[in-house]
């Protein structure tokens, strides 16, 4: 117990504060922010999975969230029929392409020897293979992209059930990890950093650019849910019955009968809100409890202590016979795998998807700020860090307000500095971020919560 | 006389701009390299350091013309460099001392000084947007064009015309006149040289008495010039936005790395490598070969490889690939 009395205190601590918002500002802002603090600690995890366990440095985590995202559209977004027969073929066709371009790259680079010969080869394959994709494909984007464009002009996804999306999520950032490890994972730490982040733009430059794939910057929107509606909620009798219940003191408050039926729409309004809140909060909560389980099980078995041998002492492990490649590898896709299924959770929980809106600064570096700050390998540490970052990312505007306020207080409504720091209140996230982030680095370099090893 | 257009068009629209887009990569490229061969670590901040010297530019500028001082044809932003590094070079020291001084002695490996400058990159960035604000500006004062394509086709007679924009010109030789003092001093100097030995070899270096804290220091006044010049360059010919300036970090690191990190020369080099390959990638050449080939022959379409959406993708690729064939860049750089 009490080695865990420090994470029970900093986890209270957390909790009375995202308690606090609710009382004062409100409980949908509450638990919006909750929300978001869940999905920032599945990224986390994962990122801790690469940095905390194995010392790989990922700065590519917004290509493997964008992936996730994607993941979503293709899955739950019902086919557009339009579409499928006017280009359908031809992208298929493409798709085979791709796929024969890369088994005969394999077969090549497996069956000749290293040669001038095989580089000729291989480079004749990828051109030859390019120009007939973009001979096949060309007409067909055009055609897809001008079915209705103002509402399709894509192919649409499967229309399976949106759930299904975050593990497909998993699915795809897996299979870019793959690939991304199998080309940069030999390189020193910070160009393996500065590789994935230009690899994870890229990813996103081609999501946001090819609109036959998912609308591309003309976002897609309506998403399915896992949860209901609120309109559907704001007419279901029980629903307003069970807020008649909650409420019934202040309900008996009013004088009329159509002022309590005001009151009552209002409270259903919000409730309504609430419950679809509470809903996806239950949801990531789960995904949250399970990956935790799993990865502190990984990281106190036998796997968990050779990864923390590799990251230790590369040599010495793999004189001892560990394959360190193919480890490194392996976590790699596993930590990605884990942002997907975040980059997935947080477009069904937004409901939207907007390629436009992932960048880096705000879905690599901030989620790296995170993992440093709650704790390089401690799964606990990691998930608090998600929650302590993302709260004052969030915050940070309403708690600048007021600090601009408290000193500025004695200076005129009208006074030019004063109204300039207030219109800039919003960018003292970025100076509260970073200011912590060097904090941290400077006088608890392993986080708030340390990787503990727990001897056996 | 349809070679001639044929080269025209090319020059107008590609060689030209990408030389001055290459410069001012160039310039960003051997900033990061720099700090990286002598500093050991990959400088996140670079863009947001570039977009803080800019910033000063950009507000002397305002400044300048508020009291009715102006360059003559030229931008009046060329007058406030000298200032604007000024400004530069405190905020680097500052943060230098507070920040970076500290790793450095404790031989901090170089993940965590990345990881420091991301935390750097955060708080600058604060800082510019507090006291700028994230909004588009132009500065660009003066006469916009050195040449006019109407002015060039009356002249010549020709039937395209050849467009050069002042920045265009300006960023060239600027960019030409700073690298050559920078490289002579590199090279030829006493400080130069000490310099270079220091990036070789850090102890050897200090065991033949040279002076870390003046090699650090020369190092930070360097960068400061360079960072503020190929940002204010880059502010006159397109614009100053701090968003932008924070994107392009990831080119010039691209331009660093394929010219080979921690060499000088690789990094002006890799600067115009990946601003060539931008530009050539993603032109239009149907009007060049509509003059080239025979009329039978003219192309339909646009002829384009790559959309003009996927420029920074290009650069990014050609990083990944150098990294896969040659990992220590075009041009041997340090030893990943």
């Amino acid at each position: 117990m009490r080695n865990y009395l420090n994470i029970i205190v900093a986890y209270s601590i957390m909790m009375l504060l995202i308690i606090l918002v609710g009382i004062f500002q409100s409980w949908s802002i509450a638990l919006t922010i909750f929300n978001y603090c869940m999905i920032s600690a599945v990224m986390t995890l994962g990122a801790n999975i690469q940095w905390g366990y194995a010392g790989l440095i990922n700065f590519g985590i917004m290509g493997y969230t964008a992936l996730g995202g994607l993941a979503v559209v293709l899955v739950s977004v019902s086919p557009v029929p339009e579409a499928w027969s006017v280009g359908g073929v031809n992208m298929m066709t493409c798709l085979g392409i791709i796929i024969i371009m890369i088994f005969s790259t394999r077969y090549i680079l497996k069956n000749i020897q290293k040669s001038k010969k095989r580089n000729y080869l291989i480079a004749g394959i990828i051109i030859v293979g390019l120009i007939l994709i973009k001979i096949i494909a060309g007409p067909a984007i055009e055609q897809i992209e001008a079915v209705d464009p103002a509402k399709t002009g894509f192919l649409g996804g499967l229309g399976l059930p949106v759930l299904f999306s975050w593990i497909v999520g998993g699915l795809f950032a897996a299979g870019l990890a793959f690939i991304v490890g199998k080309v940069a994972l030999g390189l020193r730490a910070d160009y393996l950093a500065i590789a994935t982040l230009l690899i994870a733009e890229i990813v996103v430059s081609i999501i946001k650019h090819e609109d036959w794939l998912a609308r591309g910057v003309k976002n897609v929107i309506g998403l399915k849910r896992p949860a209901p509606y609120e309109i559907d909620l704001q007419t279901s009798p029980w629903f307003i019955n069970l807020v008649e219940k909650f409420h019934s003191a202040k309900l008996d408050l009013a004088n009329s009968l159509s002022e309590r039926q005001d009151i009552l729409n209002q409270l259903v309004i919000d409730a309504s809100s609430v419950y679809v809140k509470l809903c996806f909060a239950g949801m990531f909560l789960v995904v949250v409890i399970i990956l935790l389980i799993i990865t502190q099980k990984a990281l106190y078995s036998p796997w968990g202590r050779m990864m923390r041998a590799i990251r230790d002492n590369e040599e010495a492990a793999s004189a001892m016979g560990k394959n360190v490649v193919k480890q490194h590898l392996f976590i790699f896709i596993l930590g990605s795998a884990i942002v997907g299924i975040a980059g997935a959770m947080m477009v069904t929980n937004d409901g939207l998807f907007t390629p436009g809106s992932y960048r880096p600064m705000r879905y690599t570096f901030v989620i790296w700020v995170m993992v440093i700050v709650g704790g390089t390998g401690n799964n606990f540490g990691a998930i608090l860090g998600g929650f302590v970052v993302w709260f004052l990312w969030v915050e940070a505007a309403p708690i600048a307000l007021f600090f601009i306020n408290l000193f500025t207080a004695h200076l005129p409504e009208t006074n030019e500095i004063k109204v300039h720091l207030i219109n800039s209140a919003p960018y003292f996230r970025f100076l509260l971020v970073g200011i912590g982030l060097l904090f941290i680095m400077r006088f608890r370099p392993q986080g708030i919560i340390p990787e503990k090893i727990i001897k056996q | 006389m349809d070679l001639i257009n044929a080269v025209i068009v090319l020059l107008n629209y590609t060689i030209i701009p990408a030389l001055t887009y290459g410069s001012q990569l160039a310039l960003g490229a051997i900033f990061v390299t720099l700090i990286y061969g002598i500093l050991r670590f990959a400088n996140f901040a670079t863009g947001d350091m570039m977009s803080f010297g800019t910033m000063f530019a950009v507000l002397l500028t305002y400044y300048f013309q508020s009291i009715g001082i102006s360059f003559g044809f030229l931008p009046t932003a060329l007058l406030t460099i000298p200032f604007a590094i000024f400004m530069m070079i405190l905020y680097m020291l500052l943060i230098d001392q507070t920040v970076f001084k500290y790793y450095r002695i404790k031989k901090s490996p170089p993940v965590q000084l990345a990881m420091v400058s991301v935390g750097v990159m955060f708080v600058t960035q604060a800082v510019i947007r507090i006291i700028i604000g994230p909004t588009d500006r132009r500065f660009l004062d003066g006469e916009k064009f050195i040449l006019k394509a109407t002015e060039f086709k009356e002249m010549t007679g020709l039937a395209e015309g050849l467009t050069i924009k002042s920045t265009q010109m300006i960023t060239i030789v600027v960019t030409i006149i700073v690298v050559a003092i920078m490289f002579w001093f590199l090279n030829k100097t006493k400080t130069g040289t000490s310099m270079r030995a220091y990036s070789d070899n850090e102890d050897l270096a200090l065991l033949s008495g040279i002076d870390p804290k003046k090699v650090v220091l020369i190092t930070w006044i360097i960068a400061g010039i360079l960072a503020t010049i190929g940002g204010i360059l880059y502010g006159l010919d397109k614009s100053y936005r701090p968003f932008v300036y924070f994107n392009n970090m990831l080119p010039i690191f691209a331009a660093a790395i394929v010219g080979g990190i921690g060499n000088p020369y690789g990094a002006f080099f890799g600067g115009y490598v990946i601003a060539f390959a931008e530009i050539f990638l993603t032109y239009a050449y149907k009007r060049f070969l509509v003059y080239i080939l025979p009329e039978s022959l003219e192309p339909n379409s646009l002829m384009q490889l790559l959309s003009t959406d996927y420029k920074f993708a290009i650069s990014f690729s050609i990083l990944v690939i150098v990294l896969i064939f040659r990992p220590s860049g075009i041009f041997e750089g340090k030893r990943i």
